[in-house]
């Protein structure tokens, strides 16, 4: 669930950030301009798919709080980091330079961590089923 | 001179809010699904009662309120200043959001728990600070 996360949380934004590009700069003023740009964003393909990985991503978020500590899955989150610089190496082919490389380590040494304690150190139950 | 300091109370607020509202929306998020209790499996059903049960918490949508001021406020600071100067102030979340589970949630964050969170704030600024 936490890979669920990681993966369509950014994911999300960047089919936000690509559909909010095809539909360009939005102009506020006049006000008339916006139903146009509003029409235009929501007629976008990159944006519904956008979406929906922020909405699968807060799903996945709820569940993840529902079974284990905020201070546990606050820091295990920013594994979101590294996937999005290995998303844009491997897949975009973009340039990732070595202090951030080396951010990303340390990142997942925390992470490591992190994990290491316990996820759950407050008492509450599971939901009833039914 | 008075409009320098009018300058730095905004830029206080604005990096207070995106911090505070940020990581207090998230910890919102987390005392309401603690409400509702963890899912018990991952069958359709049981995690569709567990996200509508959540949904009807008044906590859930306080909690989204505040991440969207936060998110506001983020954009506002990111139209002022460099993402590189603007996102490793916001790694201060990763302490806030330790302290806000320890006494918000009365969650018991161990010596290593820290270590990890301080580990990863660094680890943070320090992907920003090497963007470019």
């Amino acid at each position: 669930m936490i890979l669920v996360m990681v993966i369509c949380g950014p994911l999300g934004n960047v089919f936000l950030g690509r559909g909010m590009k095809q539909v360009g700069a939005v102009s506020f003023w006049p006000v008339s301009h916006l139903l146009p740009a509003a029409v235009r964003t929501f007629a976008n393909v990159s944006i519904w798919m956008g979406i929906g990985s922020l909405i699968v991503f807060f799903i996945a978020y709820m569940l993840v709080l529902s079974w284990a500590d905020y201070s546990f899955v606050q820091p295990t989150s920013s594994l979101a980091y590294g996937v999005v610089a290995l998303l844009g190496y491997f897949l975009l082919g973009e340039h990732v330079s070595p202090l951030r490389w080396v951010g990303i380590a340390v990142i997942c040494l925390g992470v490591f961590v992190v994990g290491h304690t316990s996820p759950r150190t407050t008492d509450h139950e599971m939901a009833e089923p039914g | 001179m008075k409009w320098r300091s009018l300058a730095r109370l905004r830029d206080l607020i604005l990096f207070s809010v995106i911090v505070l509202a940020g990581t207090g929306g998230e910890l919102c998020i987390s005392r309401a699904m603690q409400r509702v209790g963890g899912a018990a499996s991952f069958d359709p059903a049981q995690i569709a009662r567990v996200v509508l049960r959540g949904l009807g918490q008044p906590w859930l949508w306080a909690g989204v309120s505040l991440m969207a001021l936060a998110f506001f406020a983020l954009l506002g600071a990111l139209s002022i200043y460099n993402v590189s100067f603007v996102v490793p102030v916001t790694a201060l979340s990763y302490i806030a959001g330790a302290l806000g589970g320890v006494f918000f949630l009365h969650e018991r964050v161990n010596f290593w728990r820290w270590v990890g969170v301080l580990l990863v704030a660094i680890g943070v600024t320090l992907v920003v600070l090497g963007k470019g």
